[in-house]
């Protein structure tokens, strides 16, 4: 079997890519990818673990599933907030966002 | 065990009924909405009251997912009165007071931030979380034909989601250590030893990123200014006091029971909080000294008064937790009648600038008066509450040996009194040309400024019963 180290390297390096992704990317749709990563190595973790360690509880697919309609959810209002900030301004480029700032 | 949640299912249930009742009505008679919310509200607060009390033993509720006890009771009440005040002001609010969804959303949030104070499981604390966080990032991008609001909405939700995913990971890693996610079943994992000590603190740091975003803590502050300057004003002060609340409230639950001190041995978490809270309150109060805009302004003294509360939570002990918990009741009556102010003067004077307060006093008295109120108890000057509240975290600092810590906020208590005073002197002494058109306030407004008004009164001098309740309410914890 696969050792359970494999799985959380493979979600560290997921969740930085997504990291990064939030903070370099310039586009909002790209910003909300890079969390939506973040969310999926959360989930490889949280899998890896259940199976590994307590396979007989319920608690770790329930959480992961939380995770997945709370995601889509945040998503869902991300883009609807891209979206009205486009109608008023022609732009979804996080650097053109810019009318408050001190 | 339902009569626990009698209050929540209260929110649920009045949700639907104003969502029901906002497609019945029309456009004029929506007035009445606001009004229907506030009374549901006072009866969720009459049912805390009467059926949610909770007895002399903390108890685990929902197959421990939630936990009943004072702590749990008095948050309750302190969101539901900031959602009140907020309800209140936002119906003299114009650009959103006959909306219906505006109301559902703060009833959802009220409802999420509820969750947040009771909850004993990362998973219904995320849940929780994400039910008070969704709701408030589209309440501040709710004027969708205002550019600032779409704005502020947007940056508060990419703020906001990316600390979750931070926190969450967190979160996967204390699964991974105990095997459960219960507060305190992960409480005894940390505690057998067997962690080195930098995964523990790694995942403390973690955890923290996504409650520090909620309660504006350095480095993740910079959210704050913006969003409060662009979303709509009663839903400013909403965020500066029961959203903060609300972050508070979980804090102090999950690093006091979460991560007990024992199980760290020597350097714990108490030193990173008291580092933060440093950091906080000097940083906020320092750049609020450079702002002319008083929704900044206010954003910029909320960050620091986030230190101070900091301060409670790094003594980490009995009277460092009764000092967050009296010090965030206080702050927050204090800070929504400052919001109420700002809200009640923007309709008339049309700006968020220092300069429109020049000759306020004179414009309308009333308002003036609940301005130097609020702002000298922020500021901590007797006879009011925020200078009991301040004495109080002070103290727990000076208590747990942190001096340093103290002389620190000392210090920014200073710097903080100065430029409160500057916002005083335009409204008393600066004259302006419009001094014969009086500033209207509307009634709900009225209200619910003068009931925040006489408790930041009583907290500054009948104090011994305010320091019981918050005492009881931190000994839930220890």
């Amino acid at each position: 079997m696969i050792p359970l180290s494999w799985y959380l390297i493979f979600s560290a390096l997921l969740f930085s890519i997504g990291l990064f992704g939030v903070l370099a990317r310039k586009n909002a749709i790209a910003i909300l990818m890079g969390v939506e990563l973040m969310l999926n190595a959360v989930n490889i973790n949280l899998v890896a673990f259940w199976r590994y360690i307590v396979p007989a509880t319920t608690e770790g697919w329930m959480f992961v599933a939380s995770v997945f309609v709370v995601a889509a959810a945040e998503v869902a209002v991300g883009l609807a907030l891209v979206y009205s900030i486009y109608r008023g301004r022609r732009t979804s480029s996080a650097d053109e966002i810019d009318l408050l700032k001190w | 065990m339902f009569l626990t949640l009698l209050p929540e299912i209260t929110l649920v249930v009045l949700a639907f009924v104003v969502l029901t009742t906002d497609l019945a009505l029309d456009r004029q008679s929506r007035a009445f909405l606001p009004y229907l919310t506030a009374a549901g509200m006072l009866l969720a607060v009459i049912f805390t009251i009467v059926f949610a009390l909770p007895g002399d033993k903390p108890q685990l509720i929902f197959g421990g997912m939630l936990r009943h006890d004072w702590l749990t009771f008095v948050f309750r009440l302190v969101f539901l009165f900031g959602a009140l005040a907020t309800v209140l002001f936002s119906a003299g609010w114009e650009r959103v007071a006959r909306r219906g969804e505006y109301y559902v959303l703060i009833i959802t949030s009220t409802l999420g931030m509820m969750l947040m104070g009771a909850s004993a499981d990362l998973v219904m604390l995320f849940l929780a979380i994400e039910t008070t966080s969704i709701p408030l990032y589209i309440l501040a991008g709710f004027i969708t034909e205002d550019d600032k609001s779409t704005e502020s909405g947007f940056k508060y939700l990419l703020f906001g989601a990316m600390t979750t995913a931070i926190m969450l990971y967190g979160f996967s890693m204390l699964y991974g250590f105990s095997g459960s996610t219960n507060l305190y079943w992960i409480a005894g994992a940390l505690m057998s030893g067997e962690l080195p000590f930098i995964s523990m603190m790694g995942t403390v740091i973690l955890v923290m990123a996504g409650f520090a975003f909620k309660v504006s803590m350095v480095p993740f502050h910079f959210w704050a200014p913006d969003v409060y300057e662009g979303s709509p004003t009663p839903i400013a002060g909403f965020l500066s006091t029961a959203s903060k609340a609300a972050g508070f409230a979980v804090i102090i639950r999950v690093l006091l029971t979460a991560f007990p001190l024992e199980a760290f041995g020597g350097v714990d978490w108490t030193m990173m909080m008291a580092i933060a809270a440093a950091l906080t309150m000097s940083v906020g109060n320092l750049i609020a000294l450079a702002q002319t805009n008083i929704k900044r302004l206010l954003a910029y003294s909320s960050v620091a008064h986030a230190g101070y509360i900091l301060m409670g939570i790094a003594a980490a002990s009995e009277l460092g937790g009764l000092s967050v918990v009296f010090y965030i009741i206080v702050y927050l009556v204090t800070n929504l009648a400052a919001f109420g102010v700002v809200a009640v003067a923007e309709r008339t004077l049309g700006s968020n600038d220092l300069e429109a307060y020049d000759g306020l006093s004179r414009r309308s008295p009333a308002l003036a008066l609940v301005l130097l109120i609020s702002l000298l108890s922020l500021a901590g000057v007797p006879p009011m509450g925020g200078f009991i509240a301040k004495v109080l975290v002070f103290a727990a600092a000076v208590e747990a040996n942190m001096v340093w810590l103290a002389v620190v906020g000392i210090l920014n208590a200073i710097v903080g009194l100065y430029y409160y005073l500057i916002v005083l002197k335009r409204v008393y002494l600066f004259r302006s040309e419009e001094e014969d058109k009086p500033v209207p306030i509307p009634r709900p407004s009225a209200v619910a400024l003068t009931v925040c008004l006489i408790a930041i009164l009583v907290f500054g001098t009948i104090i011994a019963p305010w320091f019981d309740y918050s005492g009881i309410a931190a000994g839930a914890l220890f």
